[in-house]
């Protein structure tokens, strides 16, 4: 399966790290890391969310200067610093998470923008810029109209100019930061096409992900990090999905599968036929009192824009939601948090939390109602109402004014489940509630989610982590393209076996 | 062709209602299609070109001025001053000077942003005040008349005797407007620093990962704007005949109105020299057209504002709304999350 | 953080240090400037001139709270001023009863509360840059007063309405009590209210906002509203205190607002910033005004000199945030 194994003991790396270390704050953020690339080698570099992945990039693309005793070899030559422009000289090439593209710029000023910066001012020669861009597309074998604005262009197309612009500088080692992330499963394939291409051609890749499956095909070694250190660098022949999880999080999966008998609870959720043009198709499920259902499923799937439906921020075009025995119909998510749903999103930083604004208001954001006294916010009520709900979910907080940003991760989240928890929801969606949360503190968000289902709450949890999904579900659907693909029982399959179907 | 419109849309809408209202006006007046007026319109627009395409480089680059046009008329006062101290001057050394008052005010506001990182529209609004009030200040409010001959003096570049009797005629304003319009568009579309401002509006995230230096790029666009404001300052007395300390106050808001109604976005990296030239052109044109048409003055502004308030509407609804086929733009809100903040 | 740090942002908040510290500054410095600074002539003076800048000031806060700005609040107030007039003209002008006031009063805060409802709405539902919208709707404003007036004045209006401007309760001047309950309306509807927290979670972060249930547009329409009424408060205001009407009056205003709200510590994205810091603000340029003027300068120095303030506030803000650290 894999390419490019021929990394034998002779060849020199192309770029080499040693003894890296990083400290924000206090915060050590990479201790004594060491990394190592060959020429033309397509390199896994795995971690969950806060291992280092990205400190790391950034000490290489010379964005951070790592702390005294660090060494960079290049192509056998020992650098005493870094700067993003010696990176670039060197061809050393980032593709950010983020991109870093220009929207309004066409496609050939985004890839050849290389020509465009530097401190000299200097006439543009736009058919040299359009020359170097459809050189480096015909590269990946891509045909864009490189005159249009990027911003015409969709997130995939983007992600291509993103690496066209990397190979413009001659790249040696090209380094993509979550490339997979926001594609669907056939624009990722087509870019692992790609990733194929430049290592034939001789450049070194580093992929950068937390999403194996993608990746692992195509990689020959997969270095591993886990809270700033490294755990190991390992050929990928022979390892396993959930053995890299296993490194990643430092946990062994020999977990017991948490699924319960609920088929004698009372429905409290019922969809039927459920469509969005585009989005989903004909989703029909059950959800009862206490029940845990798992939605898991790749990306562009539809896990998210179903949950929204469902949390009335958009229409479906068809189908029902009855919500205990009753019809609902929901003209904005207002309806629906007040029917009793509620829904924590999957992106925690700019949708599921303020983040400027204080852990209290945040909390009792969305059920100002329960603390208003005469029509005005009672200061007490809302004091005892945010100190009941930390207490009880064992939130770590300084002070309630404090901004929710200075929380960790895993204490966030559990703001914004409390945040939910405080409306008296009948049903809490749960979309990808542990990224960006430490492997330490996930295990607490398993464990209060457990004890909500315990107490009766209908939840619904998304995850395109499947283990998570197996293991903390009563039963699980698996969407595909919009569509149902698939019923499982957790205690009636193998984790293997579950991976295989979604991956498949 | 059909790029053209694509990627120029907000020019191509504004040329196109310029064109109606034009024949709309030819039809019903005899005098809008005529060469004096058309050259007039060209003249009393000169100065507001002049200004919107200072701005738009600020714009571009994701900030605000609105100490300009207080800060051309500072200019205006120490170029006459000036000129007055190395006993009359010329041209020559009247441009030297409001250019160089002009680009120095405009550095200051680079200086506060950049080194103090206070954002632009607080530093703006804070020199805004200081160069008004200090002008009002030490000029006690008086205007000066007595300007030197050579700036009083009307520059003809072409002149046309019509079958009327009157003159139709291109003054030196347009000329200097013409040269400014050319140099701006030659910075922002044709070099790569014109380039760098407009990567840095858009994405100064990126800009910065790149290596694009921030400060060069703050200190040339408000130095930029500086140089263009001197430029219409100097223009402006010169058409004016005359310096009033607070002739140009509460000019940037008509300003920026009208760059931004030429396709500027307020929160940088998007903007063209050629919007500018048409946004101030759909202002002029309105205000003739409704002039010509025998309404009366005063209603001039209020039309103009609601035109104004009714393209800003809409070109701000979503175009995802009015064809679908676009909707997919819609995915990475996410990302576009700060889009439009100035700094 | 020393102890008297603590205590001082317990009681006041942390946003209090730099207006009150300039307001001590002022104090000390014009005090010692001038034998007649500190006297009641000053600080009556001081109480006259304060309401019509403080009660726009509260209309230029609230949108920018939101992360907005209204930049038509002097043209609303002025309409909301010809409003009033014109319906004590149709009245009997200098004849017309508190009746016809009462009703002419309506009307203005009526008219002032439209403008804004158009801006709020083209604002929430386009998502156009508040700055554009109420820029286009200052011109259309404007050209709307200069055509209706042709420029002119319009005076001519009952005695009873000159205490509103001129007359003092208790000693309290009359324009004074007006901003104060203005200052305790906005400073309750902020803190107390749910359109007051939901305009700062809107402020921070419209999106999260409205995944949380808050209803954004609805939020944002009524601030403007809320603005367009403040206006029209201070249109009345001016037309007591000028005894007449013009298209015009308090232009010079508009951007002193926006400084006093960035003096009294509001975010200027939005999210951040209390009524209070920023009254102690509004009393700090007037204070530094009526200084000056007893020193012999002009409104004109003092524009300029208040430009220099909140440079030197916003240049003492980024030295405390880097050499502390703090990254923001």
């Amino acid at each position: 399966m894999s390419i490019a194994t021929d990394t034998g003991a002779s060849a020199r790396p192309i770029l080499s790290l040693r003894g890296i270390s990083m400290t924000f704050g206090g915060v050590r953020a990479l201790k004594n890391v060491s990394f190592e690339v060959m020429p033309g080698e397509v390199h896994c570099l795995a971690g969950e969310n806060g291992s280092g992945k990205s400190t790391l990039i950034k000490v290489v693309s010379g964005v951070y200067t790592p702390a005294p005793g660090a060494e960079i070899v290049f192509d056998g030559e020992t650098l005493t610093r870094m700067t993003p422009v010696m990176a670039q000289e060197k061809g050393i090439q980032i593709i950010w998470q983020d991109l870093a593209l220009f929207p309004e710029m066409s496609v050939a000023e985004n890839i050849a923008f290389q020509s465009l910066s530097g401190p000299r001012m200097r006439l543009v020669d736009y058919s040299a810029i359009r020359r170097i861009a459809r050189n480096a597309l015909s590269r990946l074998g891509v045909m864009l109209d490189v005159e249009r604005p990027l911003k015409d262009f969709a997130i995939a197309q983007r992600q291509i100019v993103a690496i066209a612009r990397a190979l413009v500088g001659e790249a040696r080692v090209v380094f993509m930061d979550e490339p997979t992330a926001s594609l669907t499963q056939s624009e990722t394939d087509h870019l692992l096409a790609i990733v194929r291409t430049l290592s034939a051609s001789g450049v070194a890749v580093v992929l950068v992900s937390h999403r194996l499956a993608e990746v692992l095909a195509i990689s020959s070694r997969i270095t591993v990090l886990r809270d700033g250190a490294l755990v190991g660098v390992y050929p990928v022949a022979g390892m396993t999905q959930s053995g890299i999880t296993e490194l990643m999080t430092g946990r062994s999966f020999d977990e017991r599968v948490r699924a319960r008998e609920v088929t004698k609870n009372p429905v409290v959720l019922s969809v039927a036929h459920l469509s969005r043009p585009r989005e989903f198709e004909d989703i029909s499920f059950d959800l009862r009192r206490g029940e845990t259902l798992g939605v898991t499923g790749l990306l562009g799937a539809g896990r998210t824009e179903l949950a929204l439906t469902l949390f009335g921020m958009r229409k479906p075009s068809a189908g029902s939601i009855t919500l205990e025995g009753r019809p609902v119909r929901f003209s904005s998510n207002r309806d629906a948090i007040a029917a009793g749903i509620a829904y924590l999103s999957e992106d925690r930083l700019s949708l599921g939390l303020n983040q400027p604004q204080s852990i209290a208001d945040n909390l009792v954001m969305a059920s100002l109602d329960r603390i208003l006294k005469r029509g005005l916010i009672a200061s007490d009520r809302k004091r005892s109402l945010v100190a009941r709900w930390i207490a009880d979910l064992g939130i770590r907080i300084g002070l309630q004014e404090d901004a929710i940003s200075t929380l960790s991760g895993g204490n966030q989240q559990r703001v914004a489940i409390a945040k939910w928890l405080a409306t008296d929801p009948k049903v809490l969606i749960l979309d990808a509630p542990t990224v960006g949360v430490d492997v330490g503190a996930r295990a607490g968000i398993f464990e209060i989610v457990a004890r909500l289902a315990e107490a009766g709450l209908a939840i619904i949890r998304i995850s395109d982590e499947v283990p998570e999904v197996y293991l903390n579900a009563d039963r699980i659907i698996h969407m595909k393209k919009g569509r149902i693909a698939g019923w499982h029982d957790p205690r009636a399959t193998t984790l293997k076996a579950l991976e295989a179907a979604v991956y498949a | 062709m059909p790029n053209v419109v694509r990627h120029h849309a907000t020019e191509v809408v504004l040329t196109a209602v310029i064109i109606v209202m034009g024949a709309f006006l030819t039809l019903s007046t005899d005098r809008f299609l005529t060469l004096g007026n058309v050259f007039d319109l060209l003249n009393i627009s000169s100065v507001n070109i002049i200004f919107t395409v200072g701005l738009l480089v600020v714009l571009i680059a994701g900030g605000i001025d609105i100490s300009f046009a207080v800060a051309a008329s500072v200019v205006q006062y120490v170029t006459v001053l000036a000129l007055g101290g190395i006993g009359g001057g010329g041209w020559l050394s009247g441009f030297l000077i409001a250019a160089s008052v002009g680009i120095l005010l405009g550095l200051i506001n680079a200086v506060l942003i950049h080194r103090f990182r206070i954002i632009s529209i607080v530093a703006t609004i804070a020199t805004f005040n200081i160069y008004f009030g200090l002008l009002m200040f030490f000029t006690k409010g008086v205007s000066i008349y007595t300007l030197p001959d050579w700036l009083t003096t009307r520059v003809v570049l072409y002149e046309r005797e019509m079958a009327d009797g009157s003159w139709a005629e291109i003054t030196l304003p347009v000329a200097v407007m013409i040269l400014c319009v050319m140099t701006t568009w030659l910075l922002l579309a044709r070099t790569t620093t014109g380039r760098q401002l407009f990567a840095f509006g858009d994405n100064p995230e990126g800009a910065r990962r790149f290596g694009i230096p921030i400060g060069a790029m703050q200190f040339i666009a408000f130095g930029w704007l500086g140089l263009m404001a001197g430029v219409a300052g100097l223009m402006q007395a010169h058409y004016a005949q005359e310096v009033v300390p607070n002739a140009l106050y509460g000019r940037e808001l008509d300003v920026l109105a009208a760059v931004v109604l030429g396709g500027a976005r307020l929160g940088g990296g998007k903007g063209s020299v050629l919007g500018c030239v048409l946004g101030v052109l759909l202002v002029s044109v309105t205000q003739n057209g409704l002039n010509l048409m025998g309404v009366s003055p005063f209603a001039f502004k209020m039309i103009v504002g609601a035109i104004i308030l009714t393209a800003i509407t809409l070109s701000s609804v979503r175009l995802e709304k009015l064809a679908p086929i676009l909707s997919r733009r819609t995915q990475d809100t996410g990302s576009t999350a700060g889009k439009g903040e100035i700094r | 953080m020393t102890g008297f740090a603590r205590r001082f942002n317990a009681i006041f908040g942390a946003d209090m240090a730099g207006p009150l510290t300039a307001l001590t500054a002022v104090l000390v410095i014009m005090g010692l400037a001038s034998p007649h600074f500190l006297t009641a002539a000053t600080f009556g003076s001081v109480a006259f001139q304060l309401p019509e800048l403080g009660v726009l000031t509260l209309a230029m806060l609230v949108p920018i709270l939101t992360g907005g700005l209204n930049l038509a609040i002097t043209f609303t107030a002025n309409i909301a001023g010809l409003t009033l007039a014109w319906t004590l003209q149709t009245h009997g002008g200098a004849d017309a009863g508190p009746g016809a006031f009462l009703i002419g009063s309506c009307l203005a805060l009526i008219v002032g509360a439209l403008s804004g409802l158009v801006m709020g709405l083209v604002i929430a539902f386009t998502r156009a840059h508040p700055i554009l919208v109420s820029l286009s709707m200052m011109i259309f404003l404007r050209g709307l007063g200069e055509f209706l007036t042709r420029g002119g004045d319009i005076s001519g209006f009952p005695a009873f309405i000159a205490p509103i401007g001129h007359g003092s309760v208790l000693g309290i001047p009359v324009p004074l009590l007006i901003l104060v309950a203005c200052v305790i309306a906005s400073h309750v509807l902020l803190s107390r209210t749910r359109l007051g927290f939901s305009t700062y979670m809107i402020g921070s972060n419209i999106e999260s906002a409205r995944y949380s249930g808050i209803n954004t547009r609805k939020v944002l329409v009524l601030v403007y509203m809320l603005s367009g009424i403040m206006a029209a408060v201070a249109g009345i205001i001016m037309l007591a205190r000028f005894n007449s009407v013009r298209v015009g009056h308090g232009e010079s205003y508009l951007l002193i607002t926006v400084l006093a709200c960035f003096l009294g510590g509001i975010n200027p994205f939005g999210g951040f910033g209390r009524v209070l810091p920023v009254f102690v603000a509004l009393v700090v340029l007037q204070l530094l005004s009526s200084g000056l003027n007893l020193l012999g300068a002009n409104q004109h120095l003092t524009t300029a000199v208040w430009g220099i303030l909140l440079i030197i506030v916003m240049v003492m803000r980024w030295a405390s945030s880097t050499f502390t650290g703090k990254t923001k």
